[in-house]
């Protein structure tokens, strides 16, 4: 990680050509620093961050007065930051009678300024949760007293999650983790805090602007989606064509605890939704058999979306575990024990993120935890269920093999789809799905929760959200189509994604069947697409003329009226 | 540590903190004299002198000083 100065340093180098997102820091103790870090480190990470700080001590006055600088400066992000040492602050000035109650106050201060900011700006607000201050008033006896600072600070941070899991818009950062991990000696410097006023030491400054820009990436689309193991030494102690199933070091015993405690992390990931997959450098039948045979494997077969285990080159079996996968190299996680394997795959495909795991297998998970791979702004019960669906779609492939004609495999699929528009139970996989689709995704509008519920009371807008499932299985949502009214005569497709999985079916022409039958039903004679480039849409780029759209300026038009229905092997549920 | 060497380092995190290669300071440097030596860059200054010469200042070190010779004084009475 690039410390402080480091940062700082980027600030001098060329920001156009980066994404541009407009921030709002608003604090309660001076965040200059802060303010530095998250552009210097905002470069790196493929930003150009305009900040907009307001002057420390200026919350209120900027979020209640509605023609304030900050409304004005119009930010998609606002950060709030008010910290353990002002809380404190507050709850000394108060009477002790009040002491109780402090938590609720405070927690009914913070909903107010998020819903207000979310009321009047089109916004996400990331919340910084409080570090913990023993102020030692109480010692131990704290715990046991609901009017000490402590208990109403742990209180606080409590409700602010309950808040959060409710307030759509709301991104908790979780500074008090980071207090965690590197002691209240080394987030707070007395010094820096008397004669600057900030509350964050020099050193912690990166570790915070991280966290806070994981938030952001993820925000952006840029998240992990994959892991891919290495085997020895890796997943289990010990090389099992070495030394065979019975003396591999897993399990209760000594260094096997480390191993059986990163597997059961690797399948909490598995669970939330993350996909498994492995690489190793083995013989296919001896590499599987702990899985299958081993009592104390914790992962087993049926959490392995791909196993790849052969004597090829692993730069070459990650491209291949890429291509079924048909997701970004950018958002895989390579983890292997071996420093030569780690920089062949790092010079071969540079996109891929390679942690240096330590030496000792016992540092792993401790190492991992730092590293925050796995940041995400959604969890839907879909997520635990896309093991699953890949584990299908690798055996779709081997059918797909025997069939020479292509039409004759698609009919074999008997594929069905449910057409609906949004409502309250598909709109977080919309959302989710609309923050996740990169590659088919033609203009690549992220929409959140929220987002969502407006649309679905204008009247301006028309929304199809697409599933797919077929002999196989059920890929769930797969696809949404946001139609626009332009004018009486024409309707603008504000959106459209896919999801990869369901590539190659047949879906564009569905999809594009579906809302041309629409349109008409309704009395409009034109559809207008249109296609905006990002760095990984490429995929969709001839997208509106393949289904006959004609190129209109910078637009793609269909007229409807003399549009023949597409040829498609999916009927409507 | 002789009192040249000292201020030798020291010119060398300036350097570094204020990232301008062109930073020179004597023993009668003030604020003043260097463009981007301001309150907020001070802070700055301050921890990485603590940290090259793994020692602490008070409080009220850090705002006494008038200048470089003053900070080298204090640097000196830690035993460096």
């Amino acid at each position: 990680m690039k410390n402080f100065s480091q940062l700082k340093k980027n600030l001098k180098k060329d920001f156009s050509g980066l994404k541009a997102i407009k921030v709002a820091i608003l604090g309660d103790t001076a965040t200059q620093f802060l303010t530095q870090t998250l552009r210097g480190l905002g470069y790196d990470n493929g930003f150009n961050l305009e900040i907009w700080e307001a002057d420390f001590n200026q919350i209120e006055r900027q979020v209640y007065d509605l023609s304030s600088e900050l409304y004005e400066f119009t930010p998609e992000i606002v950060i709030v930051f008010q910290s353990s040492h002002k809380l404190l602050g507050k709850y000394n000035k108060i009477k002790p009678a009040q002491h109780v109650m402090f938590a609720s106050t405070e927690l009914e201060a913070i909903e107010n300024i998020y819903s207000n900011l979310t009321n009047n700006l089109n916004a996400k607000v990331i919340y910084y949760n409080y570090t913990e201050i023993d102020d030692s008033i109480f010692g131990n006896y704290a715990n046991k007293t609901e009017s000490s600072f402590l208990f109403q600070l742990r209180k606080l941070n409590y409700e602010l999650m309950v808040l959060a899991s409710k307030s759509p818009n709301l991104y908790l950062c979780d500074l008090s983790s980071i207090q965690n991990q590197v002691g209240k000696a080394n987030f707070f410097q007395t010094s820096v805090y008397i004669n600057t006023e900030m509350v964050l030491s020099i050193d912690v400054l990166p570790k915070v602007a991280t966290k806070t820009i994981d938030l952001i990436n993820t925000l952006n689309g840029k998240f992990k989606k994959c892991v891919i193991l290495d085997l020895d030494n890796t997943t289990w102690g010990g090389i099992i064509g070495d030394d065979g199933i019975e003396n591999i070091q897993i399990g209760s015993l000594g260094i096997g605890k480390a191993f059986s405690e990163f597997q059961y992390w690797i399948k909490k990931l598995k669970n939330r939704g993350i996909i498994v997959a492995v690489c190793s450098k083995n013989t296919e039948s001896v590499a599987k058999e702990p899985f299958e045979k081993h009592p104390d494997m914790v992962l087993k077969m049926d959490d392995i979306s791909v196993f790849v285990a052969n004597w090829e080159n692993k730069a070459d079996n990650i491209r291949q575990i890429q291509s079924i996968l048909n997701i970004g190299f950018d958002s895989m996680v390579f983890l292997d024990d071996n420093p030569f394997e780690r920089n062949i795959v790092r010079e071969n495909i540079p996109e891929i993120c390679v942690p240096q795991l330590p030496e000792d297998p016992a540092d792993y998970l401790e190492y991992l935890y730092t590293l925050n791979l796995f940041e995400t702004v959604s969890f839907s019960n879909e997520d635990a269920e896309r093991t699953k669906q890949y584990q299908i779609e690798a055996q779709r492939a081997t059918i797909q093999q025997k069939f020479t004609n292509e039409d004759d495999f698609l009919k074999s699929l008997n594929m069905l789809s449910l057409v609906e528009p949004f409502n309250k139970f598909n709109a977080p996989r919309v959302a989710q799905l609309s923050q996740r689709s990169n590659q088919f995704n033609l203009r690549t509008v992220r929409y959140t929760d929220a987002d969502i519920e407006r649309l679905v009371v204008s009247d301006d807008y028309f929304t199809f959200a697409f599933t797919l499932e077929d002999k196989f299985g059920d890929n769930g949502l797969i696809c949404v189509v946001i139609l626009q009214q332009e004018n009486s005569e024409t309707l603008f497709i504000d959106t459209w994604f896919m999801s990869c999985r369901v590539l190659k079916r047949g879906m564009e022409n569905f999809v594009l069947n579906t809302i041309s039958s629409f349109a008409k039903e309704n009395g409009y004679t034109r559809l207008k697409g249109e296609y905006l480039p990002t760095a990984k849409n490429e995929m969709v780029k001839e997208h509106y003329p393949n289904l006959g759209f004609e190129k209109n300026n910078t637009h793609w038009e269909l007229n409807i009226e003399n549009h023949k229905r597409r040829k498609s092997f999916i009927n409507s549920k | 540590m002789e009192r040249n060497e000292i201020l030798k380092q020291v010119n060398a995190i300036f350097i570094d903190t204020l990232d301008d290669e062109d930073v020179v300071i004597e023993e009668t440097t003030t604020a003043n004299d260097v463009e981007e030596w301001d309150s907020l860059t001070h802070i700055q200054l301050v921890v990485a002198i603590e940290k090259h010469f793994k020692i602490r200042f008070t409080s009220k070190e850090i705002q006494s000083w008038n200048n470089v010779g003053e900070m080298l004084n204090c640097i000196q009475e830690k035993g460096i």
